[in-house]
């Protein structure tokens, strides 16, 4: 994992990244304080393939990972808007 | 006793003692399972044992003893951490330490060399002297020292002001110590077999379900068993296995790498720690550096090594100790920490009746190894949760408390 495939910068050494957490669904603005608590603290960080918010520091680009925590393998990168439009066409857990 | 050790040297069969349990059948129930074959799983059988005479006890551990994070850590023991809550929890590990090689009848090679904490900034030196006060107000000796007393303390640190970041001063903690980390473990091992507890080693749990009327059932590779109680302490995969259970962590696993140099001429005596640098390391008995940084950058569950790490810790490194430009690195490895999002454990009951948690012990676990073990064995024996651990429970984060210790190791201020 030394180089990360940026889609908006193209490929860029994985030391001008940074990693911003599990991509999920944000709660409602209303939503119960356990949904607030989960969401702000707790943590799937699943061993296996996650959905990573990665930032590329230099052009603050924010976009999507999939990579394996169990083999520290990038599988692919996407825009946030692809991502997001694929998880609500199939699962509805998109983000606003 | 020299005598004694003469006529042992002499000896033409060296009695060898067993540290490390013989194989024995899996019992299909007990009372009390700890997850987990590391210190902290041991210590808590041990003073299960010890201290409420609970012995129907079998600690599981998946692959060999202390072969996590108990072997990965870098031995550093200190109790100068900023809450109050963390202070007096570290400071009752301190104090079970001093006695605990005497009391496991091992040798810990339990060494207080004095512990320093550089500060590099005027902020460093602002949280310095906030530990040093909350620090002597619960009676823990620990004081912010200027750059004359520092040359004293630690000539060997470079305090010229013609690098990136100068050394303005430290935060001293006298009672700071380094031990033999296998050692701990084998000792607690051996304390808690004498007295009846049964260790498994090669014994994975797969699968964990909770029965209504209180009791758990644990799926292994060797067959399930039940048992009345759990304790969770596996350090590293805290999320994977509370996920069995159904419960979610506030944890991230992120690798947290060290290395060892080549063993050098006795020259350091303190634990050197730099926040600002990403800098901790002491020098072992053999005259090895062991040396440690910050975390990785990102979650992972491989305890690969990267140049990365070393570059970076090197570069800082040179700027504390120059004279080491042409020292070695002998060896390289990473142990996977539990990152909690406030930098303290999570210990005490989750959700699911009659089942403990032990985790999120980050970059602060080893330290904590005596007390940690000793608070748990009260908890499982008692169902009640010690004081001294009850702001660490689970349930803070649903109150949106959390407890920040910015003491704590690979944290920057």
């Amino acid at each position: 994992m030394k180089i990360i495939e940026c889609p908006l910068n193209g490929p860029r050494n994985a030391q001008e990244f940074v990693c911003g957490g599990e991509a999920r669904q944000e709660p409602s603005q209303d939503a119960a304080i356990d949904d607030w608590a989960d969401f702000v603290f707790l943590e799937n960080n699943l061993k296996g393939v996650v959905h990573e918010w990665w930032c590329h520091v230099a052009s603050n680009y924010w976009f999507i990972v999939t990579r394996s925590t169990a083999t520290e393998e990038i599988i692919a990168t996407c825009r946030p808007d692809e991502f997001f439009a694929d998880r609500n066409a199939t699962d509805g857990a998109g983000r606003e | 006793m020299p005598l004694a050790l003469l006529k042992y040297g002499f000896r033409r069969k060296y009695r060898g003692e067993r540290y490390i349990p013989a194989p024995m059948p899996l019992r299909k129930a007990y009372d009390i399972v700890i997850i987990g074959g590391g210190g902290h799983g041991l210590a808590c059988a041990y003073y299960l044992a010890r201290n409420w005479g609970i012995t129907d006890v079998a600690v599981l551990e998946k692959g060999w003893l202390a072969s996590g994070n108990t072997a990965r850590n870098t031995a550093i023991i200190r109790s100068n951490y900023l809450t109050p809550e963390g202070a007096l929890f570290y400071e009752e590990s301190m104090r079970l330490w001093r006695s605990l090689a005497g009391e496991l009848d091992i040798n810990l090679m339990y060494s207080e060399r004095g512990h320093l904490t550089l500060a590099h900034t005027d902020a460093a030196i602002r949280s310095s002297r906030w530990r040093a006060e909350v620090n002597k107000h619960l009676g823990i000796d620990s004081e912010l020292v200027g750059r004359a007393e520092l040359a004293k303390l630690c000539p060997q640190i470079n305090l010229s002001e013609d690098v990136r970041y100068p050394v303005l001063g430290a935060l001293y903690h006298p009672p700071g110590a380094i031990a033999r980390h296998d050692a701990v473990a084998w000792g607690y091992a051996r304390g808690a077999m004498r007295r009846g507890v049964e260790i498994h080693q090669q014994t994975e749990v797969t699968g964990i379900h909770s029965h209504p009327g209180g009791s758990i059932e644990l799926e292994t590779n060797r067959g399930s068993i039940t048992a009345g109680r759990v304790v969770q302490a596996v350090a590293g995969m805290s999320s994977e296995v509370a996920r069995m259970v159904g419960v979610k962590l506030p944890i991230r696993s992120v690798p947290l790498q060290a290395c060892v140099s080549e063993p050098l001429k006795a020259f350091l005596d303190p634990i050197v720690v730099s926040g600002s640098l990403h800098v901790y390391v002491s020098q072992s008995a053999r005259g090895e550096l062991v040396m440690g940084g910050a975390t990785d950058p990102y979650p992972l569950y491989s305890t690969r090594s990267t140049l990365d790490f070393t570059e970076g810790l090197m570069a800082n490194m040179l700027e504390l100790f120059p004279f080491l430009e042409n020292a070695k690195v002998l060896r390289q490895w990473a142990g996977i920490a539990d990152m909690t999002p406030d930098f303290s454990p999570v210990m005490g009951k989750t959700p699911v009746s009659n089942y403990y948690i032990d985790a999120g012990w980050g970059t602060w676990g080893f330290k904590a190894t005596p007390v940690c073990g000793s608070c748990m064995a009260e908890l499982a024996a008692t169902g009640s949760v010690p004081d001294l651990i009850r702001s660490f429970e689970l349930e803070r984060f649903g109150r949106m408390q959390q407890l920040g210790e910015r003491g704590a190791a690979s944290v920057g201020h």
